[in-house]
């Protein structure tokens, strides 16, 4: 197996992007993540597209080969990548072992979805399709339902408090507000969301004891990657980075099956995987981007990913260790909660902050000081299909 | 142009007298303080200002619902509607949200429009309310006629109160009214009505000094822009 280096990146700002189709959002972060690449005149020999809803938001399938056509990059393979919210991730993983194989050598990988296209009420039906269609879709639940419920049952096994999540929240939005790329570049106030009786209209109660303001927006975005063998990449310009290592695991589809709904197995044994392979372990990452959908799932993820002791991650969220400057900063981009979900690209999205950030290219107050290893987690389901990648900066 | 006051007396709807609506203050998301406060006729072509930009905005209905302020503020301007209010939210003196209604007699009132200038931070939510707010608590009425115009409006009105519907014609046309009640007003006050009073001197006189507004770029990026939420 070849080692593998992304070599380019590239994203557009995620929001409401009413004047671009899905194609034009895929086009153009993929137009990016190209010309950062410095690929010339080279084209990629593949094309694999994380996409989630196209066929049921756009009534568009195969967007794959219309991606390929539309950048003018026939005759390379092209596939489209359906992995739930972890379109992404997934997309990212089969371009890295066509790489890793030697069958490809230039591939792109590319993740978008355009979800404001339909109402907020339609959007989260559509994400509610990936839960199970018999026991969990026809009795109505939705995912910010699930996390609301798997909230309780964390605050109830570990102690979790409405103060923790709002750090998580207020660190994010922060974060967010430095980002360009961020759906919500806005900042939140303690007072405005939490302490103030006006505190109950700004941030109603959204699936409790989740508020508004625990959960992430409903985004349209796309983010790209073009990645490469490593000894390739190290004859180009910018300082290439190493994906160290890889893991993907899955867990029951219905939360009820398992046997403590709390514990994210498969976002254990994913990191897991990726540590391993990369051989480093989670004291050694400088950076994280994690799948905070809702403000718990940072949380527990955090501990799931051995950054801290079951138990422990509200506690270092509300002492500080996970922001910018901090023991271990996550979500520096302000991660979904503020950069947005647009689901089929978050996981690529995520890969592109890291990258930018073991670049070395970010501004200040967002450029984690010497940054050499970064860790993303892309959830998919109800953790039901977890992707996570250990990042690693490359010296030329 | 010259005013034939005579004739005026016949064109001019009567109006029911109206108690003032006592300015309240309110923190929003971010942290910036909102006044609420009642618009008097002069404040108009002030207010005008910044609805005009949105006249051309198709997203969210902000076009129909713009038009239809625009005509009701000018009818007030001129003389030409029976008892219309107007409340209006600002924040550092800026405009960032405008509400308008009516009574139709002395126990029911009829909401007109709720125009949110900066978004995201659920102003339209806070002048709706305080809307309702002054025709229950303050005017005493027992119901105020509502229709929607835009999905948000319906989520934020209809859905939220819960509203209750009827089959009485509104006056903006369209659909039938949905009826807010004393009884569904009271339930649901204590979660969606809020505010403090009286507002600190320093931010009355900053929102009593001038009628701020952006200029029309930023108005139009702030409601239709990519961070439009």
């Amino acid at each position: 197996m070849r080692d593998v280096a992304v070599i380019g990146a590239g994203m557009i700002p995620f929001g409401r992007r009413d004047e671009d189709t899905l194609m034009d959002m895929l086009s153009f972060a993929s137009l990016k993540a190209m010309d950062d690449a410095g690929l010339g005149d080279k084209s990629v020999d593949a094309v694999y597209v994380g996409n989630m809803g196209a066929g049921m938001l756009q009534r568009q399938s195969a967007i794959a080969s219309s991606l390929a056509d539309r950048l003018n990059l026939l005759p390379a393979a092209a596939d489209t990548v359906e992995n739930g919210p972890a379109s992404g991730g997934s997309a990212v993983k089969n371009g890295l072992l066509a790489v890793a194989s030697g069958y490809y050598d230039y591939v792109l990988v590319v993740g978008g979805e355009k979800m404001r296209e339909v109402t907020g009420w339609r959007a989260t039906d559509f994400v509610a399709t990936m839960t199970h269609p018999q026991a969990e879709y026809p009795y109505g639940i939705t995912l910010p339902g699930m996390a609301g419920m798997f909230t309780r049952l964390y605050m109830e096994k570990y102690g979790v408090t409405r103060e923790h999540l709002l750090a998580v929240s207020l660190k994010n939005q922060e974060m967010g507000a430095l980002n360009p790329f961020a759906h919500v570049e806005m900042a939140l106030d303690r007072d405005g969301i939490f302490d103030s009786p006006h505190a109950i209209v700004n941030n109603p109660v959204s699936a409790d004891p989740l508020h508004l303001y625990d959960l992430c927006p409903v985004s349209d975005g796309a983010a790209a990657i073009v990645i490469c063998p490593l000894d390739m990449a190290k004859k180009l310009s910018k300082p290439p980075v190493l994906i160290a290592g890889f893991g993907q695991a899955t867990d029951t589809h219905t939360l009820q099956e398992r046997d403590d709904p709390t514990d994210l197995k498969a976002v254990t044994l994913a990191t897991q995987q990726a540590f391993e392979r990369a051989k480093l372990k989670p004291s050694d990452i400088s950076v994280a981007e994690l799948h905070d959908a809702f403000t718990i799932l940072e949380i527990a993820e955090s501990e799931h990913v051995g950054f801290f002791k079951k138990g422990e991650g509200g506690k270092a969220a509300a002492a500080g260790k996970t922001r910018f400057g901090g023991q271990i900063p996550i979500n520096v981009s302000g991660g979904l909660k503020a950069r947005g979900h647009p689901v089929g690209a978050t996981g690529v999205a995520q890969i592109v902050d890291i990258t930018f950030q073991l670049r070395h290219e970010l501004p200040k107050n967002r450029q984690v000081k010497n940054a050499q290893t970064g860790l993303t987690v892309n959830f998919g389901g109800f953790g039901n299909n977890v992707l996570a990648f250990v990042l690693k900066r490359v010296e030329q | 142009m010259p005013v034939d006051m005579e004739l005026e007396a016949v064109l001019r709807p009567m109006q029911y007298p109206m108690p003032p609506y006592p300015p309240k203050v309110i923190v929003l998301a971010n942290g910036k303080k909102m006044v609420i406060r009642q618009a008097v006729r002069e404040d108009v072509p002030a207010i005008l200002k910044s609805v005009h930009p949105c006249l051309f905005i198709e997203r969210d209905y902000y076009d129909i619902v713009s038009a239809r302020l625009y005509g009701e503020l000018l009818a007030w301007y001129r003389y030409r509607v029976k008892s219309e209010y107007c409340l209006m939210g600002q924040v550092d003196g800026y405009l960032v949200g405008i509400v308008n209604g009516r009574l139709e007699n002395e126990k029911v009132g009829m909401s007109y429009h709720t125009l949110a200038i900066d978004r995201g931070l659920r102003i339209g939510s806070h002048l709706f309310a305080a809307k309702m707010e002054y025709h229950m608590d303050y005017m005493g009425q027992d119901e105020v006629l509502i229709v929607a115009e835009s999905p948000i409006g319906f989520r934020r009105w209809m859905v939220e109160y819960p509203l209750e519907e009827t089959k009485i014609p509104h006056e903006l046309g369209g659909g039938d009214s949905w009826r807010l009640t004393r009884e569904i007003y009271l339930k649901a006050k204590p979660r969606l009505v809020v505010g403090d009073r009286p507002v600190p001197q320093e931010l009355m006189d900053e929102a009593m000094l001038e009628i701020k507004f952006a200029d029309d770029d930023t108005i139009r990026e702030r409601i239709a822009g990519l961070k439009g939420r």
